[in-house]
């Protein structure tokens, strides 16, 4: 069951909206002075929430689209990975502008000396080539198989992201090991999947099949 | 000293807490849900973190006292709503709505170990003890944030000196309640329960060591530590144990609850100190609630003047 293109369209405009439900509600909280009693935090560890959300729902299209045999469903990964950059962004903003105040030189202290910061910052960088050839031009300027190489790099970074959790809390691991849970599924997917191709090296033709399938949008 | 029910408050002479506070949730609420209904957002996930304001038995003829800042309150409602109180709740803004039914009446603590009057005492005993004063505390907690809070309470000393230690006793130990029925974050191995704090003897003899069971004119909120709590200023904030159950006199260095947990990053004495970092992240400066910078944290909390002395010729980064 493939949506026609033009319900397409508008399932895209309302989950592009649904996405943009997160910061509304952020702004709107901060705006009537109902983020408590620290808002700062707040923000800081909320944006973070759902930048870790929005990688693991992007890694969880390629497994849901194969497993359900809804091919359309690709057509929604850049969305999502563009939105995980986007609180990404809010994010490190957050921690350079409220908690860091523009100071290069402690930022650059944090960077080296705090662990949980080392990894954080290590997963938004990685993001940032991601974000700029998700584009269609990229694809083609990049080929499909050396672009598909690149965005590989969104496992390191939700790797980062997830250890940078795991690192920052004081005792209570239930959430960030949570989201590790999510993401070794994903991950563990993926290797089973590389696993079996390996073993059809012998069979070119279920080779090329499943070459061509990651390369799609 | 008084101590009257809120019913001793003539309703006819001033509006309830409780009564305004309903009315402004009220419209509050009603605006959220105008709002919801328009967004189709779910109203629980906008309207969160609910805040908790309950009106408190007030506490009659408190003293001011010399050791009080003049920096500005923290607002009651952050205080109250912003609490590390793990034993409900690992989440700063659940503990306001979990402790809302705590019974905090009847109360014993129990004073045992290296004294000569070991002795369980109802608490309400034990507040009569000495005349209540207000001290008006900074407060600051490990994670980088700060509070200034009006405690009332009575120096700790006091009731130490009522159980008369033995000479070899040199630290006292602070146990918290263990109650998962009540308590919900115990159901969960987060952190050993009890929560268990320890103090040197000369530093819970030091005047500015509060035994606390009041803030802001009245009886302690629920999750601010009720019924009983101390208030340690110069140290960070979980070293101020609260609800405290067991007091236990010692000749060896109580382990401290996050102590085990982390012993690289919570240390026994854990005095706020600028320079030394936590492990994970710097101390050197705070946020203090309602403030948009960050502020320098002070040595010692800013109380250096008066505690400095009791750790001369300590390496305080090797005892942090």
């Amino acid at each position: 069951m493939n949506p026609s293109v033009k319900s397409l369209r508008w399932i895209k405009v309302l989950v592009f909206l649904a996405c943009l439900l997160p910061v509304a509600r952020l702004g709107w909280k901060g705006y009537t002075h109902h983020l408590g009693a620290n808002p700062i935090e707040v923000i800081t560890h909320s944006t973070g929430d759902w930048i870790l959300i929005f990688l693991l729902v992007t890694l969880a299209i390629t497994p849901l689209r194969k497993l359900s045999g809804q091919l359309w469903m690709i057509r929604f990964r850049r969305m999502f990975g563009l939105f995980a950059f986007f609180y990404a962004s809010l994010h490190f903003l957050t921690y350079i502008w409220l908690d860091k105040f523009f100071d290069v030189h402690e930022m650059l202290a944090d960077v080296a000396k705090r662990r949980f910061i080392t990894a954080g910052f290590t997963g938004f960088i990685l993001l940032i080539p991601l974000a700029i050839t998700s584009t269609s031009g990229w694809i083609r300027r990049l080929g499909g198989r050396r672009w598909n190489l690149l965005h590989r790099l969104i496992y390191v970074s939700a790797a980062a992201g997830v250890t940078h959790y795991i690192w920052l809390v004081k005792a209570d691991l239930r959430k960030p090991l949570q989201y590790a849970a999510v993401l070794a599924l994903l991950l563990g997917y993926r290797i089973a999947g590389s696993a079996r191709a390996r073993i059809n090296v012998k069979n070119p033709a279920a080779l090329r099949r499943q070459r061509v399938e990651v390369t799609e949008g | 000293m008084l101590i009257k029910k809120p019913t001793d408050i003539a309703s006819s002479e001033v509006t309830p807490k409780q009564l305004y506070v309903n009315r402004r949730k009220f419209l509050v609420g009603a605006a959220v849900a105008g709002a919801a209904a328009a967004t189709g957002l779910s109203l629980r996930r906008i309207a969160s973190p609910p805040t908790v304001a309950e009106a408190k038995a007030k506490i009659d003829n408190v003293r001011k006292s010399s050791f009080s800042t003049s920096e500005t309150i923290t607002p009651f409602k952050d205080v109250t709503n912003y609490n590390n109180y793990y034993e409900f709740s690992t989440d700063k803004y659940e503990p306001a709505g979990l402790a809302k039914d705590f019974k905090t009446r009847p109360w014993a603590v129990t004073i045992e170990g290296l004294v000569k009057n070991k002795q369980t005492l109802d608490v309400d005993s034990i507040i009569k003890l000495a005349a209540p004063e207000e001290r008006i505390y900074r407060h600051r907690c490990v994670e980088g944030w700060s509070i200034v809070v009006p405690w009332i309470g009575f120096p700790l000393s006091v009731l130490i000196n009522k159980a008369e230690p033995l000479t070899k006793a040199k630290f006292v130990e602070f146990t918290t309640i263990y109650d998962p029925k009540q308590m919900p974050g115990q159901k969960v191995a987060v952190l050993e329960w009890p929560y268990v704090e320890g103090l040197r003897m000369d530093e819970a003899m030091h005047p500015l060591a509060l035994l606390c069971f009041g803030m802001y004119g009245e009886v302690l909120a629920n999750q601010d530590g009720a019924p009983l709590r101390i208030v340690i200023p110069w140290k960070y904030g979980f070293k101020s144990a609260k609800a405290i159950v067991k007091i236990r006199f010692t000749d060896k260095q109580p382990v401290n609850t996050w102590n085990k947990a982390a012993p690289s990053e919570y240390g026994f004495y854990s005095n706020v100190n600028p320079n030394v970092d936590h492990p994970r992240w710097s101390q050197a400066r705070e946020r203090r609630l309602g403030e948009f910078s960050k502020r320098p944290t002070l040595m010692f909390n800013g109380y250096a003047e008066q505690v400095a002395s009791l750790y001369a010729g300590m390496d305080l980064r090797k005892d942090f």
